[in-house]
């Protein structure tokens, strides 16, 4: 299998764009694609700061590259989960230092939660949610560390590194269920509905799975390659799959389900977004929340022992 | 023979047939991995050869 570009031997075939491509061209395309992207969605410009959600993994990694390739002013956050008696964190976090450590003038900052907050995740969901799933636990604190340090730091948005896998298996499921709720917001891009919360973006969106880890290892970028615990068996990597049997059979189905989504939308498909709840500032923390008093993250943390 | 190596599994395979079916003779799915000879990743359709190992990568990943 030849690159169409050059001719030479391809390192990846992309069938949803009758596309092979040599190791040298895929390096140059990833980002030419993703830059699309943020135009197209107009996510950012070269004068804004953008916070990048890191995780250690490979898409989160390899939108940082990508981002930082381009040109964008753009930042690190990793947040320390303590996940598997930090074991799991710590392992990732060296994989986002080595990232750091091997580009110059490439700032990010850690949120060590349990240094901050007294507990880690599992240990706040095992105390104070019992039956609540680890996840939802983590998605709400994670969402709320973000939100702070984008507001404290002056950015303009925060990056996460969804492709269009993530994208597509969240979509599968809301449809499903029919949660118009949940496809009422589901965007590549999130705009800032309340001072304190910030824009997200998502640079990745038109980016297949395949690509992004693709990407990580011809571009040498050394990523965590165990699951999180706590997502083994997640109903998300089966939805993946479902769609991937759709992909082998039909190339481009995933791609096309995603942008026809996003194309009914723009046409008037309604799923119940114009109205908006109020929002009221946490009368703790100042972030945003839509029943006035506490918000749900400093619900969390009421009545714990945080050390 | 031809190694195949994905997470602590490893195969064995003839030369002469593709990364793709040496993918499905393992069982694992073509589309859920991505195959690396020499610390270069290959496209499905690189024939095998004689001596190789190839490292498989998973490209899913969930949450």
């Amino acid at each position: 299998m030849k690159c169409r570009k050059c001719g030479r031997t391809a390192v990846i075939n992309m069938r949803q764009h009758k596309l092979a491509l040599c190791q040298e061209h895929f390096l140059e395309w990833i980002p030419e694609r993703v830059q699309r992207t943020i135009h197209k969605y107009r996510m950012f410009t070269p004068q804004d700061k953008i916070l990048v959600a890191v995780s250690g993994g490979k898409d989160s990694l390899g939108l940082w590259d990508v981002l930082l390739q381009l040109g964008y002013q753009a930042d690190g956050l990793y947040i320390k989960l303590g996940i598997a008696e930090g074991a799991y964190s710590d392992e990732s976090l060296g994989y986002v230092e080595r990232f750091v450590s091997e580009r110059e003038g490439v700032h990010f900052q850690v949120v060590d939660v349990k240094a901050t907050y007294g507990l880690s995740v599992p240990e706040v969901a095992r105390t104070k949610r019992r039956g609540r799933k680890v996840c939802s636990v983590c998605g709400l604190i994670k969402r709320h560390i973000m939100n702070r340090v984008a507001y404290e730091g002056g950015y303009a948005c925060i990056a996460t590194g969804h492709n269009l896998d993530d994208e597509v298996a969240v979509l599968m499921q809301n449809v499903l269920r029919w949660q118009v709720g949940y496809l009422a917001r589901q965007a590549p891009v999130l705009p800032a509905t309340h001072p304190r919360l910030a824009r997200k973006v998502k640079p990745l969106v038109h980016l297949y799975e395949r690509e992004t880890a693709a990407y990580a290892l011809v571009r040498g970028i050394d990523y965590i390659y165990d699951e999180c615990p706590y997502a083994v068996g997640a109903t998300t990597i089966f939805y993946k799959d479902l769609l991937n049997q759709l992909e082998e059979h039909s190339p481009g189905a995933k791609l096309s389900f995603y942008l026809s989504f996003l194309q009914a939308r723009k046409e008037g498909l309604s799923f119940g977004d114009e109205g908006r709840p109020d929002l009221h500032d946490c009368v703790q923390c100042g972030q945003p929340t839509t029943a006035p008093g506490l918000c749900a993250f400093c619900r969390l943390w009421e009545g714990l022992d945080q050390g | 023979m031809v190694k195949l190596i994905y997470r602590k599994k490893v195969w064995e395979v003839k030369p002469g047939m593709t990364v793709r079916d040496a993918i499905l003779k393992t069982g694992l799915k073509p589309y859920a991995v991505l195959a690396v000879r020499d610390g270069k990743l290959v496209n499905e359709q690189t024939i095998l050869r004689d001596g190789d190992e190839i490292k498989l990568v998973a490209v899913v990943s969930g949450g």
